[in-house]
């Protein structure tokens, strides 16, 4: 029986309403109690910050895109290189660091849960074997469907029962924890070369449209009552002038009730859907009208995609805008499509401050955060490691919480940005209550995971804990963003599972973390339709057999299974 | 007993319909896998017991695992330069042992790309690797390259399963489908089943490629009358034939990645693709060998960030072929010792690098006797993986499949005898520290 009691504790848990105040937190057997007896190990967090643990829930961790990063970067993994201690293995890469680094490094900012934001689910398999090499931190994978040939033939015959089935089938096949669409329908036009434009392109040769995928996948969604919602990255992503089309996605959820309490519909890294102009010439902001429209509505959260100076990694399953990216920085370029599923591409690149383009993509994602009053609508992301490296975040969190820090970071950048950006005259500093519902509890709760535990320190939660050393009566975050900043670099504790990871920025424990996934039962008569369509297809059109396709339980070494489905 | 749905331990295409027929714990049977595939499933003469030798000239003697596996760690531990080489007749699941080991013991970790396609490594590193996997190009080619390479004796069931005569979605008329176009310095039995057979003087594909994406480019006028060997007029033939293809695809090997150029050719051929793209799609994919050798670069990457020849005596992960790859530093005679495992340099390695394992202790860890047991002082045989052993292997489109275990056997697993060695290897620094 481990007992921990934390002392002194200046917390802040905005999903039980507790906003700095100081008091003690009682750990036994890796959960929050309300008591422990006297012999509990004690840490004397005298008035400092005390957040719960940090989840991201949009970020490319695992898989294959990100090992196509690292084979095609031996440049990146020459960077950030840190030799193995008695309890770590050695470290390499900035942008797509190798699986020890990213555990470490997401424990030592205080993070302790991740999502894996795109996987295939031919390639789930290897998504999961580098997952369970990723140290500490909990995991799950959110898995792509919107370009797959199951769920639009589903589409195309209104067969709502059926698709529910195929989405229940496939997230046990990936071992999934929700429904992830990129570019709906774009990624099997790109099968041969095309994209579509907008919400009402017709997909070549499946006759649907991206706006039946978003609509049925959202409904199908709710039928199997999934604790998170759709997570989208809508069409067009990457071409100035997207935010209308992002704003026309956003209505097609509009009338999709949740069944849980949570939003109907995750829009990801909108910092790169929130464009105006016509071309690069015009590019400009239109985050505005964007924040806007959260300001009105609340069956919808977004992400950032935080834009951060200096190289990067472009990954995505939009295959088309890769080939574009690639294209237009004359970048090197690697494709990855998946038979019958989806696409993908890989492109590093770099932002300059100098580059306006740059300079405006920037300004976006904070504009989205600070406009949107809201603060449960906007997780801070850096759509690692699309808007940049992870690592960066303590970095976006000052720039939420001062317009000091946003104005000498505008120092270094392009003036033209400031005419096309409305960045300059926004003077809202998020405090440190903010900057945890930013950075773990609406995180959480998008992707429903209170329930099990994760983004706070209520009784029975799990013992993930940060422990900053920055006392937030005495530290003015608005001035003192450096102080900040290195507090959230490193921080004093990281527990995580009631076991202390970090101690002093350094790892000190390398605990495996847990896969969360989902399994739900579909509707019986869908289920049958889909199976003989399922056989179908792999009779005829994968290439490989349905019975090597699933994800084995060998892969899955520490799962946490959330049962739900058809009611 | 029918065992269904069998993967086959022997070639990149990582087959995955093959049916077994397993009695008293004896393969008997095996159907839908190529001869080759066959006869690896149905086995033949294992190495029985560990041996051991002191001079590479006298005999060997059994002796026991524990003592082969103690003084192979001592070797290893008391090493400067030890390379660890191999590893692609294995499963995903010793080579991440494999890279710890390399951690351990401060050496270089490598695989059988090296001699293979570690320049195709180079390539991706200059330009990516615009591809896909096998069920697309089966769905959707409508042309199919074969370049330096020869599937229908290395890799038998590729052009029936996934590339030449297969139907797909939009590809119904399977053979009928497709033009084939290869391109050989000779024609091989491949060359003799394509639509068009481009000979290619040896060492000119370079020019040959840089022609054809002149062509894509619109630029036909700069070709002169003849490029490595192929006449211009065929060369824009054919490279209007690939602009105007809705899906073209481009498989490459050896003939391509170990010729004069090596990586410069891959980079060239990947600039060829991706011009094309703004044509119509195109992907290309190397024609790797082994079932499992892409499974080590996806290991070793996610491990230590890069795909092969990782050098630990830093402390940290370096990589820089030409200069850590297994040739590189056994011409330079760095190396004092090797383990080779689940690969056979002594088959494939030049004279020169043969000359320097010749002078140190090599160790092998394999279930079969082959040219690298000559070579050996100490023979430590293993399960055959995929019959014996189940675990995790990559086909060459990088989608990773479990192979499934066919029959018990008493021999360790390649992992078993790696766990063992870190286990005294950390015995041993952590007495003499």
């Amino acid at each position: 029986m481990s007992e921990m009691l934390i002392k002194n504790a200046t917390v802040y848990d905005p999903i039980n309403n507790i906003n700095g105040d100081m008091m003690d937190i009682a750990v036994k057997d890796g959960k929050i109690v309300d008591s422990v007896g006297g012999s509990a190990q004690t840490i004397d967090a005298g008035g400092r910050l005390v957040y719960p643990g940090g989840v991201d829930a949009h970020t490319h961790i695992a898989g294959s895109k990100v090992n196509v990063g690292r084979i095609m970067r031996p440049d990146d993994s020459r960077l950030n290189n840190k030799p193995r201690t008695k309890v770590t293995r050695p470290r390499t890469g900035y942008t797509v660091p190798n699986v020890y680094s990213m555990g470490y490094g997401y424990a030592e900012m205080g993070y302790t849960t991740a999502f894996e934001a795109a996987v295939p689910i031919l390639k789930a398999r290897h998504t999961h074997e580098e997952l369970e090499e990723i140290p500490i931190i909990d995991k799950a994978g959110l898995t792509l469907f919107g370009s797959n040939w199951m769920v639009m033939d589903a589409i195309r015959e209104d067969d709502l029962d059926r698709l529910a089935a195929y989405v229940a089938w496939g997230l046990l096949a990936s071992r999934g924890w929700g429904i992830k669409i990129v570019n709906p329908g774009g990624g099997e036009a790109w099968g041969f070369g095309k994209n579509v434009s907008g919400l009402d392109d017709p997909v070549p040769n499946f006759e649907v449209t991206p706006r039946q995928i978003v609509k049925q996948l959202a409904e199908a969604n709710e039928k199997l009552n999934l604790p998170h919602s759709i997570h989208l990255h809508c069409n067009n992503l990457g071409k100035p002038g997207n935010y209308e089309t992002t704003l026309a996605t956003f209505d097609v959820c509009k009338d999709i009730k949740s069944k849980r309490d949570r939003q109907s519909l995750h829009v990801t890294h909108v910092q790169f859907n929130a464009w105006g102009g016509n071309h690069w010439g015009d590019f400009e902001s239109k985050s505005e009208p964007i924040a806007d429209y959260l300001n009105k509505n609340d069956f919808l959260t977004i992400d950032m995609g935080q834009l951060v100076f200096g190289s990067a990694t472009t990954m995505t399953a939009d295959g088309p805008v890769q080939y574009a990216n690639a294209r237009l920085l004359k970048a090197r370029w690697s494709n990855g499509d998946v038979e019958l599923e989806d696409s993908s591409g890989v492109t590093p690149l770099e932002y300059h401050p100098q580059s306006y383009i740059h300079g405006i993509m920037w300004a976006i994602g904070l504009e989205l955060a600070l406009l949107t009053k809201d603060p449960w609508q906007v997780l801070m992301t850096t759509d690692h490691p699309n808007g940049g490296p992870y690592v960066n975040y303590p970095m976006v969190m000052t720039m939420l919480m001062s317009q000091k820090r946003r104005e000498k970071e505008m120092a270094k950048i392009a003036e033209l940005t400031f005419e096309r950006t409305s960045i300059a005259g926004i003077d809202r500093e998020l405090d440190w209550y903010d900057i945890a519902i930013k950075t773990r509890a609406a995180h959480a709760k998008v992707q429903g995971i209170i329930e099990l535990g994760k983004g706070h320190l209520g009784v029975g939660a799990d013992a993930d804990i940060a422990i900053y050393d920055i006392k937030p009566d005495e530290t003015d975050a608005t001035m003192e963003f450096d102080k900040v900043e290195a507090a959230f670099r490193h921080a004093a504790y990281t527990i995580k599972g009631g076991e202390i990871v970090v101690k002093d920025g350094e790892i000190t424990a390398v605990p495996k973390g847990r896969t969360y996934w989902v399994k739900a039962t579909a509707p019986a008569d869908g289920h049958e339709r889909m199976m003989e369509d399922l056989k179908m297809k792999f009779k005829k059109y994968y290439s490989v057999n349905m019975a090597n396709y699933m994800v084995q339980d060998e892969y899955v070494e520490h799962p946490v299974v959330f049962e739900t489905g058809y009611q | 007993m029918i065992i269904k749905d069998v993967l086959c331990p022997f070639c990149g295409c990582l087959c995955d319909d093959l049916t077994v027929e397993v009695e008293n714990n004896k393969v008997v049977d095996v159907k839908h896998a190529c001869k080759i595939g066959t006869s690896k499933i149905m086995g033949h003469d294992r190495i029985k017991a560990p041996m051991m030798r002191d001079d590479k000239n006298g005999e060997f003697r059994e002796v026991s695992y524990d003592e082969a596996i103690n003084e192979s760690a001592k070797i290893l531990a008391n090493s400067k330069r030890p390379l660890l080489y191999g590893w692609a007749s294995g499963v995903c699941e010793m080579m991440k042992k494999g890279v710890l080991l390399n951690e351990e013991v401060g050496g270089i970790i490598d695989n059988t790309a090296s001699v293979c396609h570690g320049p195709s490594a180079l390539g991706v590193h200059e330009k990516g690797l615009p591809t896909g996997t096998l069920g697309q190009f089966a769905n959707r080619t409508d042309l199919v390259v074969f370049w330096g390479c020869n599937p229908v004796q290395a890799h038998p069931r590729h052009m029936s399963r996934y590339s030449v005569f297969n139907k797909g979605f939009f590809t119904t008329k399977g053979r009928k489908s497709r033009k084939v176009v290869v391109f050989d310095v000779r024609k091989t039995d491949t060359a003799e089943m394509a639509d068009e057979y481009v000979q290619v003087n040896p060492g000119e594909d370079y020019m040959v490629i840089s022609a054809l994406r002149a062509v894509v480019a619109d630029k036909a006028d700069v070709i002169p009358d003849s490029v490595g060997g192929v006449p211009k007029e065929k060369l824009v033939e054919l490279g209007e034939a690939m602009k105007g293809a809705k899906y073209g695809m481009v498989y490459f090997g050896m003939g391509l990645t170990q010729s004069r150029g090596k990586y410069k050719n891959i980079d060239n051929a990947v600039s060829l693709i991706t011009e094309l793209n703004a044509h119509g799609k195109h992907s290309i994919l190397p024609m790797r060998g082994h079932y499992n050798v892409t499974g080590f670069g996806q290991v070793c990457a996610w491990e230590t960030g890069f795909a092969n020849a990782v050098d630990m005596s830093r402390g940290i992960p370096y990589y820089n072929p030409g200069e850590t790859c297994s040739n590189d530093l056994l011409m330079r005679e760095e190396i004092d010792s090797a383990m080779i495992i689940a690969g056979d340099a002594g088959a494939h390695f030049p004279a020169q690098s043969i000359a320097r394992m010749s002078k140190v202790p090599v160790i092998q860890v394999d279930p079969f006797h082959n040219p690298t047991t000559e070579m050996a002082n100490i023979v430590i045989p293993t399960k055959v993986s995929g019959v014996e052993l189940e675990g995790t292997a990559y086909r060459m489109d990088s989608v990773s499949l479990r192979m499934r275990k066919l029959v018990d056997v008493d021999f360790p697993s390649d992992e078993e005898v790696l766990d063992k060695i870190i286990a005294k290897v950390r015995e041993i620094k952590g007495a003499s520290s």
